[in-house]
C-alpha cells in the first residue's frame, strides 16, 4: 500500500516560509475554493493556513542554535482525527494514505482538531468547515501534469530542497532512503498516532584536519638536504 | 481549551433534564410500591415537559457550537467509532422517551398491564417507558461524558472521572431541580427529592475533587523535545510562525489568568456543593418553598462555572507549538 508523506530536512531548512506562501498561493486558487482570510490588511487579521514554519532557538547563549520547523499535517497512519468524526467527513485515502476532507460533509463541529495532537487543522472562519493540509491532492493525483510537477506546492518551492515527497512504503524510494539513512524521526512517538511525515534532524558539518595534513612529515627534499642552517630560511620553507 | 459556552449550556442542560427524567420515575416507582405518596398525572406530565424542554434547549445550545448546523443530521452516521456521533443518536432517543413517558401519564395510560412480584409491583405503559428511560438516560451520560474522556490527547479529561462528573452531577442538578419543582407545588416530595440530591452532589464532590487532585498533579506525556524531535532541556520558541491571531490560538487557549481560573474553582466549588446542600437542609428545617428553587438556581449556575473550568483546565499539547507569537 502506498503511504505518500513528506521528509523535512531540518538541517536545510532556512526558514524562508516560501512553503507557507506557495502552499497558500496554490490552494487558495484550487477547485476546492478559497482558503480564507479575515481582516487581511487590519490591525488583527487571520486566515485559514494548511503550513506554517515555527522557529525555535536550542541552548542558552552562546551555545545557541535556530530551528527553523516547518510544520504541516503529519498523515498519520493512525490518524486519531478520523474515527472521532462524527458525520465521515474527515478521511483517510485507501490508495494513497492522505488524511483528507470533505468539505461538503463536515459541520463544523471541530472535534476532529481536539483530536490532533500536532495542531494541524484549523477551522475555516468563513466558510466554517475544517481544513488541512491536502498534501496537495489536486496536483500529485493529476495525470495532465508532466510527473515532475506531480508534486505538493510546498515541495516544489522550497529554495533549499528540505522539503522531500514521496512514498514512505517503499523502501526503495528517495524519502525512505532519507529517513533511514539519515536518522528520521517522527513528531510526538508517544501517542502511538504514526506520522507518515518525518523530519531528519539538524547535523553539525564538521571537517576534521590532521597535524601531518599542515606541517609535510614526509618531505622528501628534507632527506637529502644536508645544509646546517643558523636562522635563515629551510628548505621546508621554499617547497612547502 | 478555550471554553464555549455552546458546549457548556449542552451538557448542564441535559444533565438537569435527564436528572430530572430520572427523579420523575424514581418518585413514580417509590409510589408504586406505596414507599412514598402517589402523585396525580399533571405531576408527571408537566415534569417531563419541564425534562423535555431543559433537553430540547441544550440540543439547541449545541448548534450554535457547529459552524454548519444545516448539516447537523450528517453527524448520526460514525457511531460505530465516534461518541459525539452516538449522542446525537441517543439524545432525541432521551428526548423520545420522555415525551411519550408525561404523554401517556397526560392521557392516563396507566392501567397496570400486568402485575409483578406477588402484587408488589403493577407494571404499566409508563413503567416500561420510564425503565427504558433510565436505560437511555445513562447511556447518553455515557455518551457525553466519553466525547470528553476518549480524546487521550487532553488528558485532564481523559478519565473515568469524567463520565462520574457529567453523569452525578447532572443527577444531582435533576434531582434539585425536582426537589424545587415539589416544593413549588406544594407536595410532599421535597424531602424525597432533596435526600437524593444530596447524595449525588455528594457523589458529584468526591469525583470532582478526585479529577481535581489527579489534573492538579498530571505530568503531560508531550514536552516541547517530543513535539520538535530536538533532543535537548532548554528549547524556547521564538516564533509562531504568525504575528496575529489564528484557530489554534483561539481554539486551545482560554486566554484567561491564573488568578481567573481559581477565581472560578472556588467559584463552582462553593456554589455547586455547600450551599444548595446548606439551602436544602434549611429548607427541610422551615418547610420553605422558595429555598429549594434557590437551591437548584445556585447549583445550575455553579455547574456553569464547573464545565467552564473542565474546558479552561485542560491542557492540549497542540498548545507546545503556540508558546510564542515572535
Amino acid at each position: 500500500m502506498t503511504q505518500l508523506a513528506l521528509v523535512i530536512d531540518l538541517n536545510v531548512c532556512v526558514g524562508c516560509h516560501a512553503c507557507v506562501t506557495s502552499c497558500k498561493q496554490w490552494n487558495t486558487s484550487g477547485w476546492a475554493g478559497p482558503m480564507v482570510d479575515e481582516n487581511p490588511y487590519g490591525a488583527d487579521p487571520t486566515g485559514t493556513f494548511f503550513n506554517r514554519v515555527q522557529t525555535f532557538e536550542v541552548g542558552s547563549y552562546p551555545a545557541t542554535e535556530t530551528v527553523h520547523f516547518p510544520k504541516s499535517c503529519l498523515h498519520c497512519e493512525e490518524p486519531p482525527c478520523v474515527p472521532v468524526c462524527p458525520t465521515g467527513a474527515s478521511y483517510k485515502r485507501e490508495d494513497n494514505g492522505v488524511v483528507l476532507v470533505d468539505y461538503d460533509k463536515c459541520i463544523g463541529c471541530k472535534y476532529c482538531s481536539w483530536a490532533c495532537p500536532y495542531g494541524v487543522r484549523e477551522l475555516d472562519e468563513q466558510q466554517q468547515v475544517m481544513k488541512k493540509c491536502t498534501l496537495c491532492i489536486d496536483r500529485i493525483t493529476d495525470q495532465s501534469l508532466p510527473e515532475k510537477e506531480r508534486q505538493p506546492a510546498c515541495v516544489l518551492a522550497c529554495p533549499t530542497n528540505a522539503r522531500l515527497f514521496g512514498d514512505v512504503h517503499d523502501p526503495d524510494s528517495e524519502v525512505s532512503v532519507a529517513i533511514r539513512e539519515r536518522g528520521g524521526y517522527a513528531l510526538m512517538p508517544e501517542w502511538g498516532t504514526k506520522p507518515a511525515n518525518h523530519y531528519l534532524p539538524r547535523q553539525k558539518t564538521r571537517m576534521h584536519i590532521n597535524e601531518d595534513e599542515l606541517q609535510r612529515a614526509d618531505n622528501p627534499l628534507t632527506k637529502e638536504d644536508i645544509t646546517v642552517y643558523t636562522g635563515e630560511e629551510t628548505l621546508d620553507d621554499v617547497t612547502w | 481549551m478555550h471554553p464555549a459556552f455552546s458546549v457548556i449550556f449542552l451538557t448542564t442542560l441535559i444533565g438537569a433534564g435527564q436528572g430530572l427524567f430520572l427523579a420523575l420515575f424514581t418518585g413514580q416507582l417509590y409510589a408504586s410500591i406505596k414507599l412514598i405518596d402517589a402523585q396525580g398525572a399533571s405531576f408527571y406530565a408537566v415534569g417531563s415537559a419541564l425534562s423535555l424542554g431543559l433537553l430540547i434547549a441544550g440540543l439547541g445550545a449545541s448548534f450554535f457550537h457547529l459552524g454548519r448546523p444545516e448539516r447537523a443530521w450528517r453527524a448520526a452516521s460514525m457511531w460505530r467509532t465516534s461518541w459525539l456521533s452516538r449522542e446525537v443518536i441517543v439524545l432525541p432517543m432521551m428526548m423520545g422517551v420522555v415525551f411519550f413517558y408525561g404523554l401517556f401519564h397526560y392521557l392516563g395510560w396507566t392501567q397496570p398491564w400486568f402485575v409483578a412480584g406477588d402484587g408488589a409491583l403493577p407494571i404499566d405503559a409508563t413503567m416500561v417507558l420510564g425503565f427504558a428511560g433510565v436505560i437511555v438516560a445513562f447511556a447518553l451520560f455515557v455518551c457525553t461524558g466519553m466525547i470528553y474522556a476518549s480524546v487521550k490527547f487532553l488528558e485532564e479529561w481523559h478519565s473515568p472521572y469524567t463520565i462520574g462528573n457529567f453523569t452525578f452531577l447532572g443527577m444531582a442538578s435533576g434531582f434539585m431541580l425536582a426537589a424545587a419543582y415539589s416544593a413549588y407545588l406544594g407536595n410532599h416530595l421535597v424531602g424525597f427529592y432533596g435526600t437524593w440530591a444530596v447524595i449525588f452532589t455528594l457523589l458529584g464532590l468526591g469525583t470532582r475533587i478526585a479529577s481535581l487532585i489527579r489534573n492538579a498533579t498530571l505530568k503531560h506525556k508531550s514536552t516541547l523535545q517530543t513535539a520538535i524531535g530536538v533532543r535537548h532541556r532548554k528549547i524556547v520558541q521564538k516564533s509562531q510562525g504568525f504575528t496575529a491571531g489564528s484557530f489554534n490560538t483561539r481554539e486551545f487557549f482560554h486566554h484567561q489568568s491564573p488568578e481567573f481560573l481559581r477565581l472560578v474553582r472556588i467559584g463552582f466549588l462553593v456554589l455547586v456543593f455547600p450551599l444548595p446542600l446548606l439551602l436544602i437542609g434549611v429548607s427541610y428545617v422551615l418547610e420553605s418553598p422558595t429555598l429549594p428553587i434557590a437551591a437548584f438556581v445556585i447549583q445550575y449556575l455553579g455547574l456553569v462555572a464547573e464545565r467552564w473550568y473542565f474546558f479552561a483546565e485542560a491542557n492540549h499539547p497542540q498548545n507546545l507549538y503556540y508558546q510564542s507569537v515572535a
